[in-house]
């Protein structure tokens, strides 16, 4: 184990926590809003992923992929609040097995339009490479990832702490009702909110899509991971799921390296020990 | 109402058992499949329907005790009544381990955590490919034989998981009619007032939740005989989402109402996926119209309307 062994595989797992971090920073807000637990949140990565390709091949702009897929797909995410969660306020179950129906719909409906076979996004030419440092190698992409998840970050805490929507969104999340009663348009928040997770997963798919690929079955590949952050992190809490994306894309990472046969496990394992100590996760406060 | 619950079971059993000569092979593995996951729902009414508590990991026990006897048949070459105990016994531990961790959690966290503890079973299933065959699965698992009766023909093997499936539902029936069954009740309607009361709630939930694992280990342990095959998609979140919808659709609570959930699912999937390969896509539409249509069930739709 020499110490470029150990720097390549730091950086690995911090590429891709701050992958994880886009597909969970929405779920957690989602979650802090509405109290949903969204396991259609894996297929907004994939959808993302499948119409990012799509304006990728059609258009070949990288960033034009992105962009269509976070909004085509934070159409889709309005759409499921607006005409079938908002319905289920409080009904835990009711809410699993709506998402989970959409969740197997979009599986379905994206093997139906892009077949079986995976495919990788195309990037630009000045994201691929290595940047050299000392003995150590970096992909050029992955750093490209790191910017974008902290770009991500900084304008969601920004917006989050200093502007009156995000007020009004951190007061739904402390206490819906009253926040309703002192005037703030909770369920057009909801919409907002929830149009804003699904965006930034789909965001995560497109760029995902880059390194990992689009296949079927990404979907539900993912959600595991985004719902471990959440849970290590704190439901509905900013900095939990920057912590939770790192501590998970670096448990993962060192976990498939080390242990390949118990990979999973050393995931999962830590993620309960953290339990058992803080049931609400490092950050949670409900 | 107890009498005619145990009334009604006993007919339904009947039925299915006389149902048996008269069916050809195909519709006779189909019903057995049908009677072997409907173990699995009505595990999860118990821990669902009854204390309230929303599994999502499910499928871990039932995996579980599919694997073992995947593991003890093919490379041990055990005998059905030890390869039963060892899986039962496993998933048993499996969820005395894992209801320590999730019993402290609610609501949503419950689900979460069960989530991705079910998560675990299946990444061990997926990655220990030493002793799992990882993604191939463990396949030529033979069919058992009990007492020198050798259960391989389609219609002994019905016959014998129907009396596994009756046995299962008798004993859960008896829990949840028993003071403790009662109990769980009691943490369904509100857990403070039971807390008030005296009782020990956490003990209440916990022990509920390890015999739900019981007999969702039982079930596995059975559907790897069914199936001769198992692969890590028999423990994988979808499968545990599957059993909640049955107990959904069905009415949670009532024991039998899941049975049929699991009935009607299993029939749907076999048939459906005969005429089209657009199953998934049917499949989410049912969970939505369940929800939008049913939110109590078929059980509970049927009940209101006889009030």
């Amino acid at each position: 184990m020499s110490a470029e062994f150990w720097i390549a595989q730091s950086f690995n797992g911090l590429s891709y926590g701050a992958l994880l971090f886009l597909l969970a920073s929405g779920l957690s807000l989602i979650f802090g809003v509405m109290r949903i637990v969204n396991l259609a949140h894996g297929s907004y990565f994939m959808l993302g992923g499948y119409v990012g390709l799509t304006v990728a091949l059609r258009t070949n702009s990288f960033a034009l992929a992105c962009l269509a897929g976070a909004v085509a797909i934070g159409l889709v995410g309005m759409g499921m609040e607006r005409f079938f969660l908002r319905r289920l306020r409080g009904e835990v179950l009711g809410q699993v097995l709506m998402t989970i129906g959409f969740a197997l719909i979009f599986q379905d409906l994206a093997l139906l339009i892009w077949g079986g076979d995976p495919y990788t996004v195309p990037i630009p030419k000045m994201l691929t490479g290595t940047v050299r440092v000392g003995g150590a190698v970096f992909p050029i992409f992955r750093i490209f990832i790191v910017a974008v998840a902290v770009v991500v970050g900084l304008a969601l805490w920004l917006a989050m702490d200093r502007t009156r929507v995000g007020a009004m969104i951190r007061a739904a999340v402390d206490d819906a009702e009253m926040a309703q009663g002192v005037g703030i348009n909770v369920p057009r928040v909801s919409l907002m909110v929830f149009a804003l997770g699904a965006g930034l997963a789909a965001l995560g798919g497109v760029i995902g899509g880059g390194f990992l690929g689009v296949y079927p079955g990404a979907d539900f590949e993912v959600l595991p991971y985004a719902f471990v952050v959440v849970i290590v992190g704190g439901l509905g809490s900013l900095p939990g799921a920057v912590a939770g994306s790192l501590l998970v894309g670096l448990l993962d990472n060192f976990g498939k390296a080390l242990f390949p046969e118990l990979s999973y496990f050393t995931l999962f394992a830590p993620m309960a020990i953290i339990l058992a100590i803080r049931p609400t996760g490092l950050f949670g406060r409900i | 109402m107890i009498r005619r619950r145990a009334l009604l079971a006993a007919v339904v059993i009947a039925a299915l058992a006389l149902a048996g000569p008269w069916l050809s092979a195909y519709p006779l593995t189909v019903l057995t499949q049908a009677v072997i996951v409907a173990i699995l729902a009505m595990s999860l009414d118990v821990l669902l329907g009854y204390t309230g508590l929303a599994s999502l990991g499910q499928a871990a026990y039932f995996g579980v005790g599919a694997y073992v006897v995947a593991i003890l048949t093919t490379e041990h070459q055990m005998g059905l009544l030890a390869c039963l105990a060892a899986g039962v016994a496993l998933a048993t531990v499996t969820a005395a381990v894992f209801g320590l961790l999730a019993i402290r959690a609610t609501g949503t966290y419950f689900l979460m955590i069960t989530l991705a503890l079910g998560m675990v079973i299946w990444g061990l299933a997926y990655r220990w490919v030493s002793l799992t065959k990882g993604d191939n699965g463990i396949a030529g698992i033979p069919r058992p034989t009990l007492l020198g009766i050798e259960l391989i023909a389609p219609l002994p093997f019905y016959y014998f998981c129907l009396a596994c499936a009756a046995l299962a539902w008798v004993l859960m029936g008896l829990l949840v009619i028993s003071p403790f069954g009662l109990g769980m009740r009691g943490i369904r309607g509100s857990e403070g007032r039971m807390q008030a009361l005296g009782y020990n709630v956490w003990l209440h939930k916990y022990t509920a939740f390890v015999l739900s694992g019981v007999f969702g280990g039982f079930s596995g342990t059975l559907w790897a005989y069914y199936n001769g095959f198992v692969s890590p998609n028999d423990v994988q979140l979808v499968t545990s989402v599957e059993t909640l919808l049955m107990v959904a659709l069905g009415g949670s609570g009532t024991l039998i109402g899941p049975a049929l959930g699991a009935g009607i699912i299993v029939f749907l999937k076999n048939f459906v996926s005969v005429y089209t390969k657009r199953w998934l896509l049917i499949l989410g539409g049912v969970y939505i119209g369940v929800i939008l249509f049913a939110p109590s069930g078929l059980v509970g739709a049927l009940r209101g309307r006889r009030r």
